[in-house]
């Protein structure tokens, strides 16, 4: 652009002594000149400044991904490339009974530790925004189960849902409210349930500590004017809190999302997708089939089964919030 | 010494570089000095940890022996045999890792295309040892190339208590599985039921389940390893006592039970039996005082061992077996080769061997001879178990597709459906529309 053009360099005094300088200056110093005009170019400058994210994102994001797709798409096996196959695997894997019912699990295991984890985090939220003696220490120990690992806190729960050693029903059972052994893992539906109830101890913290953000952004004279107004406490928190949060909780439940549907770590741990499948997530399968099968085409395409589901509730949630927003 | 009796060719010959290329790991151990070729370098053997630590020692005693005798530095890496397959699956898709790994099961049938011809090897040890067992001939010979050697085998024998089977008019161990379930039936009424997983757990529960459908004549497909023969009047029996055998004598926690849950009963003294390795006597010997009966007494001295119960069609095993596999990616496959002649040479696996007290048995029928046997009667049945080895995707090969049924627990969890309510003859049918799916 000309007005570029005819900009001192460093100080210099315009287009003309600029270029009788370019005649003059060494090659070092031109190309130096060189650099700096064209790092003063915002398209230049900005392109560069996202090389490092684009390279980044390229090798360990795009470069997996187009990896997967590719793998899901031929017969490889460990060591040995295979040959394209097409749709094969996806065909194969949608008349597969166990990967039928780890769909089936995984959309339940979503559904049910989203809104048990939104529930519970909010209602902990809420809590916590209150004042009272000791608030840092809970609110420091409330994050405990995120902080562990969760490889850890898992065998912990193994523990206490052992079928012959478990504390829960040790306790159940001496305070009289049992007769039997609870199955927590070994009954199909309480095997599920037991994962779920797990995921969302792990998982509520986020939750609450991410709304209780939020929370804290809130007004308290909105809050103050409802009550004079004669709002009850239900009435405040549904017509003042849960709109004004609501950005803030559709965004932590994007993330949550995304994390529950491809959790693979609880349920490894807690019962290798057993009892007779009850329990087998996306990811567990997918493990079962591409690293102990070695069959790593097909699994690769149960992984990549998940995309267009988790695609499309990505997508209506990132709508709602922008809509929200806008609103 | 051998060293003094060489004529000068001979000599030349296993000296130096010729001594690796030709006379292999004797040429080393009798010019006495590390081959020039093999200095500075490294070689990484990858192993499960084992349920002995006492057999890890001498394991890692042996290392720092074996780079002294190859000049190369041998390190040993032991991780969770869980761990192993994804540690395999890494290194072979990146071309890079353990120079030897420790395979389980069938896999030198699943990493074939990336392990090493190991025949020379795996033929001299055998001829040297009195021959291996055909199973583990099987496992570790693809076509007509061996891709591992065999090394050991964990056997699974039916732990014990003398004292309640005694207790409940059992003063030898059921020969057949009704009479078996029986006896449990009187023991799960006192409260020691039989402690068995259905779980998807790798061990533990193919073990068990395998056998059991063996027993009762069932097969997973023909010998022409394609035709699925499940759906058969055999395994629909074997299904239907299965679930009067779990109801009537076994702890019913068992559908979510992994490997270790059956350790831990059975010496915390809440079952009276289960399929395993040796490792409960193992571990009860390791801490006498530590385990003990509800009468006070020491629980090692309380436990027998006992092979499975005869079905209508007779009486299997499906143990653990254990190889050595040279990785295909190995910048040092013949140094690889090498120390594996040494490592199962009859000397360096003795000593693993006996710290083995026979939890591991031989992989060779030599081994059955060993005057180990001779210490301790209640590890007699283990000395014989590997004769009644069967293997996965029997009467078909022990290939791909019985790895993926196994690992897909579809025969654990054709019993454990019809556990959990499923009509017997629909589990069997569920089992056979997934074998279908894997073997066509």
């Amino acid at each position: 652009m000309p007005e570029k053009r005819s900009r001192p360099i460093a100080g210099g005094v315009g287009g003309a002594t600029e270029a009788a300088r370019f005649t003059t200056m060494p090659r070092e110093a031109t190309s130096m000149g060189l650099v700096a005009r064209l790092l003063e170019d915002e398209r230049v400058l900005g392109f560069l400044l996202l090389v490092p994210t684009v390279i980044l994102l390229g090798l360990f994001i795009a470069y997996p991904f187009v990896k997967g797709v590719w793998l899901s798409l031929t017969s490889a096996t460990v060591g040995d490339p295979g040959r394209f196959l097409g749709l094969s695997n996806y065909v194969k894997i949608w008349n597969d009974s166990i990967f039928q019912r780890a769909v089936y699990n995984t959309f339940v295991y979503t559904a049910i530790a989203t809104v048990g984890k939104l529930t519970l985090g909010m209602w902990l939220a809420v809590l916590l925004n209150r004042h009272f003696r000791g608030k840092r220490l809970v609110r420091a120990s409330m994050l405990l189960p995120f902080i562990v690992p969760t490889v850890l806190s898992t065998f912990a729960w193994k523990w206490m849902f052992d079928p012959t050693f478990s504390v829960l029903n040790w306790t159940l059972y001496h305070f009289g409210l049992i007769q039997t052994r609870i199955g927590w893992l070994t009954d199909p539906a309480m095997a599920l349930g037991s994962v779920i109830i797990v995921n969302i101890w792990r998982g509520m913290p986020f939750y609450a500590i991410t709304l209780l953000a939020g929370l804290q952004t809130v007004n308290p004279e909105l809050h103050e004017a409802a009550a004079l107004d004669g709002a009850t406490a239900w009435q405040r928190f549904w017509r003042i809190t849960w709109p004004l949060l609501l950005p803030v909780t559709m965004v932590v439940t994007l993330f949550s999302v995304i994390q529950t549907f491809a959790d693979f770590q609880l349920v490894y741990v807690l019962t290798g997708g057993g009892p007779a499948n009850a329990t087998h997530l996306f990811a567990t399968y997918a493990y079962q089939i591409g690293i102990n099968t070695g069959l790593l085409g097909e699994g690769a395409a149960v992984s990549l089964a998940m995309f267009p589901m988790l695609f499309i509730i990505v997508v209506i949630q990132l709508w709602y919030i922008r809509r929200v927003e806008g609103a | 010494m051998e060293l003094q009796a060489m004529n000068r060719r001979k000599f030349i010959k296993i000296s130096g570089v010729a001594a690796a290329a030709t006379a292999g790991i004797e040429g080393i151990l009798a010019a006495q000095r590390a081959p020039a070729h093999a200095q500075g370098t490294k070689l990484h053997l990858l192993r499960w940890n084992d349920f002995v630590p006492a057999a890890d020692e001498v394991l890692a005693k042996q290392m720092p022996e074996a780079s002294k005798a190859l000049g190369a530095e041998v390190t040993l890496e032991r991780i969770n045999a869980n761990d192993l397959q994804a540690r395999i699956t890494a290194a072979i898709s990146s071309g890079s890792g353990p120079d030897i790994i420790h395979v389980l099961k069938n896999w030198p049938h699943l990493y074939e295309k990336s392990l090493v011809d190991v025949s020379d090897v795996a033929e001299a040890t055998g001829k040297a040892q009195g021959g291996f067992y055909p199973a583990m001939t099987e496992l570790c010979k693809v076509g007509s190339t061996w891709r591992a050697v065999p090394h050991a085998i964990v056997g699974g024998q039916i732990a014990y208590r003398k004292s309640l089977f005694e207790e409940v008019g059992a003063n030898e161990f059921p020969k057949t599985w009704q009479q078996y379930r029986e006896v449990g039936k009187k023991l799960k009424a006192k409260g020691y039921p039989i402690g068995q997983t259905a779980g998807h757990t790798f061990g533990d529960a193919p073990v068990f389940w395998y056998s059991f459908m063996w027993a009762w004549g069932g097969k997973e497909v023909e010998k022409d390893g394609r035709t699925v023969a499940i759906n058969s009047k055999e395994t629909v029996e074997s299904v239907k006592f299965a679930v009067g055998f779990w109801k009537d004598a076994c702890d019913e926690g068992g559908l979510a039970w992994d490997d270790s849950n059956n350790n831990r009963a059975f010496l915390s003294g809440t079952i009276s039996a289960t399929i395993n390795g040796a490792s409960i006597y193992v571990e009860s010997l390791r801490n006498k005082e530590k385990y003990k009966t509800d009468k006070g007494a020491l629980m090692h001295t309380d436990i027998l061992h006992a092979p499975n119960p005869a079905g209508p069609a007779g009486v299997f095993h499906l143990h653990a077996p254990f190889s050595h596999a040279v990785m295909g990616y190995s910048k040092n496959q013949k140094l690889a080769k090498d120390f594996l002649k040494w490592l199962h040479g009859k000397e360096q696996f003795e000593a693993w061997f006996v710290a083995q007290k026979g939890f591991s048995v031989g992989s060779t029928t030599d081994w059955e001879k060993h005057k180990m046997w001779e210490l301790d009667p209640v590890m007699l049945p283990y000395r014989t178990a590997a004769r009644a080895f069967r293997l996965y995707g029997y009467a078909g090969p022990p290939g791909r597709a019985a790895s993926e049924a196994e690992s897909k627990y579809i025969i654990t969890d054709m019993y454990a459906k019809a556990i959990q309510g499923m009509k017997p003859e629909d589990s069997v049918k569920w089992a056979e529309s997934e074998l279908k799916k894997i073997y066509a």
